[in-house]
């Protein structure tokens, strides 16, 4: 080993230190003029997609068929954060297990909490299931501030992208009357989808359904389905003999034929109890991209409302 | 804190000064309205103040009305539709408004919730708003069988690792990790993120596990082993790895299509326990990491890593040599392959980790020749959930001792994990170690059971990737 003189070592050290800096070029400059957006759902992504029209690239980073609660915080989401010009969460705590550190590690400042490119959805949406009184982990995996899976009402939907509508003219005030317009057919349709929605499921109001996870408050809400159980104990806990046993005989005394199945769950328990209640399993896909064919968020309640449809007409 | 942020800015500014165009530091929301005659402004002002004095009238009617609500029926629960208020002294703005039963498919869109936003690393309810959020990870290890060269109690709690999280300001965050430990209190990590810098610079600033490698970042209850590697604690400091304070600086870097390439330089005081010994301030310490990352497909994906570290040892303090002349450089190569398939995500994944590591270490030979000791050492480990709730796993040990390559322990370990939910952790683990005792040079068998519990009170925190 050779003598380290102090200045050689300083000079080590300042180029340690520099290395990055110097590997560092300015990232290319980007051409086209359309706003970046990251959303956390497929569903988000949609409404955006929606209002946003061709003055927006819209991306999403978990799948429609992905558990939202459990998605992995990959580095290459992060290439896709670094280049976002806003982010759209779902918020709630739901993404609270992955996005922390990608927003952190995204380092681009427009898209860190509280920033102008930060956006929570839930901001805009009626949220259901906000618990009162001590919150605890013995409830499982609670969410404290309330059921975030409220993109499954269609006026919560509208409420949304409203809330986009109003953050994009911000950010991009010369296309505001482009995003309104946007906007507004997209509330048209909505409304010409939703009556058509509610005369399909009418024949089943106030029919009992059982549901793998509490993933489902807001849409039985809208479209008046009464959840009486759940596959699973607890939110986030697997489900136990015990419980299902007790699931079983609470279907067999309320007559309920309907287990709604998320397409992430494993299908063993859901299909014994069917089995043993002369019930059937449905699986619904909660997001946009669950399937295939649900390419938005139109088809995400043509596609649950088609299937829910056809067993209960099946099971009576 | 603003000044400090600007100060590392111009640093950081005038590294790069030839190749930077101005940092995009401003939102530029602003412009267009910038050129709005003051008329229009002023009007535009005096419309907002309007519509603000109208927005609190409504609220104040709303708030008569519900405390007369209140007190008319103080036992009636709240109608279902009505969001629900998490402390009724505190008013929420926003969730007052869609209050109005909505006709179906014509709801008023409501106005934004203020107080119902979710801060990440903020607070969730009125009475802790600017708390940071808390969490206590209780580690409780018991261990039976026979090793007569690195012992552990039959029984302890090996560590209680309180995390503090909090946004900082618009432009940090920090986390602090405290371990409560069987001999003490100790800082595992607690630094300053400055996540707002120009040119995509991530700055962290306090003490922290070096980037070196994947396993010396990784706390202990997030590792899937209940011990560290042989490796860890033969070349790399030992359980608490390369931990020490100073600063870290890093950045994605352009990289092939497809490909994710992030370096990472660090400097620190060089002080982590036997593997770093700063003698004089300029015996600083520094870590380069450079990672590459692939997705394969949509549920596999590779993560590779080489890392370098170098600081000063105390191996010449004592001896007729200049103790600064004594270093040791450190390298390592990792390489990381999981499969987690994203319709079943939370039932079946695999992952498979693969971690080499060459120490250069200055020292005194037993003749007393100024030598540099060359160890290697590596540790593979394959991880596989079978379901929800088990894991199994294994892992191949092998390394040389960073004071004496001739010594070298072989080990390996069979690994069984249950989880009860996310926040609890039940693990085993069976242990085989061929290996040396450093001062008497020979070699013996442990067999080790090993098991340990493990609790997670408190703020759920992100699973590190």
């Amino acid at each position: 080993m050779q003598h380290t003189k102090i200045h050689t070592r300083f000079t080590a050290l300042a180029a340690a230190f520099l290395l990055v800096l110097a590997l560092a070029v300015p990232p290319a400059s980007r051409a086209e003029n359309k706003l970046q957006i990251m959303t956390a759902t497929t569903d988000l992504a949609s409404l955006a997609q929606e209002v946003g029209g061709d003055k927006v690239d819209v991306e999403s980073i978990a799948r429609g068929y992905q558990d939202p609660h459990f998605v992995e915080a990959k580095p290459s989401f992060l290439l896709k954060l670094r280049k976002a010009d806003l982010l759209i969460v779902v918020g709630l705590e739901l993404e609270i297990g992955w996005l922390p550190p990608l927003i952190t590690q995204s380092s681009n400042p427009k898209i860190q909490v509280a920033a102008p490119g930060y956006l929570d959805a839930s901001r805009f949406a009626k949220i259901l299931e906000i618990p009162t009184g001590q919150v605890t982990r013995a409830e499982g995996d609670v969410h404290p501030l309330g059921n975030p899976h409220y993109w499954l009402d269609p006026e919560n939907g509208l409420r949304i992208a409203k809330g986009i509508q109003n953050k994009l003219s911000e950010m991009r005030p010369n296309d505001a009357a482009y995003f309104a317009q946007r906007y507004t057919a997209f509330e048209e349709r909505l409304k010409q989808a939703e009556q058509n929605w509610q005369a399909q499921m009418k024949p089943y109001a106030g029919r009992k359904v059982v549901t793998y996870h509490r993933s489902w408050p807001n849409f039985a809400e809208h479209f008046g389905l009464n959840v009486i159980g759940y596959v699973e104990p607890r939110p986030g806990i697997p489900p136990s003999p015990q419980h299902t046993v007790e699931l079983i005989g609470q279907m067999k005394r309320d007559g309920v034929k309907i287990i709604v199945v998320e397409p992430y769950f494993d299908l063993k328990t859901p299909n014994s109890v069917a089995a043993q209640t002369g019930g059937q399993v449905v699986v619904l896909t909660p997001s946009v991209g669950g399937e295939k064919e649900i390419t938005d968020y139109f088809k995400l309640f043509d596609y649950d409302i088609a299937k829910l449809k056809q067993a209960f007409d099946a099971t009576h | 804190m603003k000044r400090i942020v600007i100060l590392s800015a111009l640093f950081c500014c005038s590294s790069v000064a030839s190749a930077q165009q101005s940092p995009p530091l401003e939102p530029k929301k602003d412009v267009p309205a910038a050129q709005s005659s003051a008329a229009a402004s002023e009007e535009a002002r005096m419309k907002t103040l309007e519509d603000q004095v109208r927005t609190l009238a409504e609220q104040v009617t709303l708030l008569r009305g519900e405390l007369k609500a209140m007190r008319d029926a103080r036992s009636v629960e709240p109608r279902s539709e009505e969001p629900i208020l998490l402390t009724a002294s505190h008013i929420m703005p926003g969730i007052l408004a869609p209050s109005a039963p909505a006709a179906p498919a014509s709801p008023e869109p409501a106005k934004p919730q203020a107080t119902q936003t979710q801060v990440f690393g903020g607070a969730s309810s009125n009475a802790k708003l600017l708390n940071p959020d808390i969490s206590l990870i209780g580690d409780f290890i018991g261990t039976a069988g026979r090793n007569t060269v690195s012992p552990s109690p039959s029984l302890e709690l090996h560590e209680s690792e309180v995390g503090l999280q909090a946004i900082i300001d618009p432009y940090a965050r920090a986390d602090a990790f405290i371990s409560f430990g069987e001999t003490g209190v100790n800082v595992e990590e607690a630094y300053v993120t400055f996540t707002s810098l120009p040119a995509g610079l991530l700055l962290k600033v306090g003490k922290m596990r070096a980037d070196f490698g994947k396993v010396n970042t990784i706390h202990n209850h997030a590792l899937s082993f209940i011990d560290r590697p042989l490796v860890t604690n033969n070349l790399v400091g030992g359980e608490d790895g390369i931990d020490d304070a100073g600063f870290s600086l890093s950045r994605f870097l352009p990289a092939p299509k497809d490909w994710f390439l992030e370096g990472t330089a660090q400097v620190f005081r060089g002080d982590s326990d036997e593997l770093f010994k700063a003698a004089r301030r300029q015996d600083v310490s520094v870590v380069g990491h450079l990672r590459a990352y692939r997705d394969l497909s949509e549920s596999t994906n590779l993560d590779l890593g080489v890392s370098y570290a170098r600081g000063h040892n105390n191996a010449g303090v004592g001896t007729i040599f200049d103790p600064s002349r004594f270093l040791t450089n450190l390298y390592s190569v990792d390489a990381t392959l999981r499969w987690k398939p994203l319709r079943r995500a939370i039932y079946h994944s695999f992952l498979f980790r693969n971690e080499f590591f060459w120490s250069a270490r200055d020292q005194v030979s037993p003749a007393d020749f100024f030598q540099t000791q060359h160890a290697f050492g590596l540790y593979s480990d394959a991880e596989y959930r079978a379901n929800r709730r088990w894991t199994i796993g294994g892992r191949f040990d092998r390394s040389g001792h960073a004071a004496n390559a001739n010594l070298t322990d072989t080990g390996f370990s069979a690994i069984l994990t249950y989880w009860p939910s996310e926040f609890s952790q039940i693990r085993g683990q069976y242990r085989f170690g061929h290996l040396a005792d450093p001062v008497t040079t020979n070699y013996s068998n442990a067999n080790e059971f090993l098991f340990q519990f493990l609790f997670v009170m408190g703020a759920h925190g992100a699973h590190p990737f």
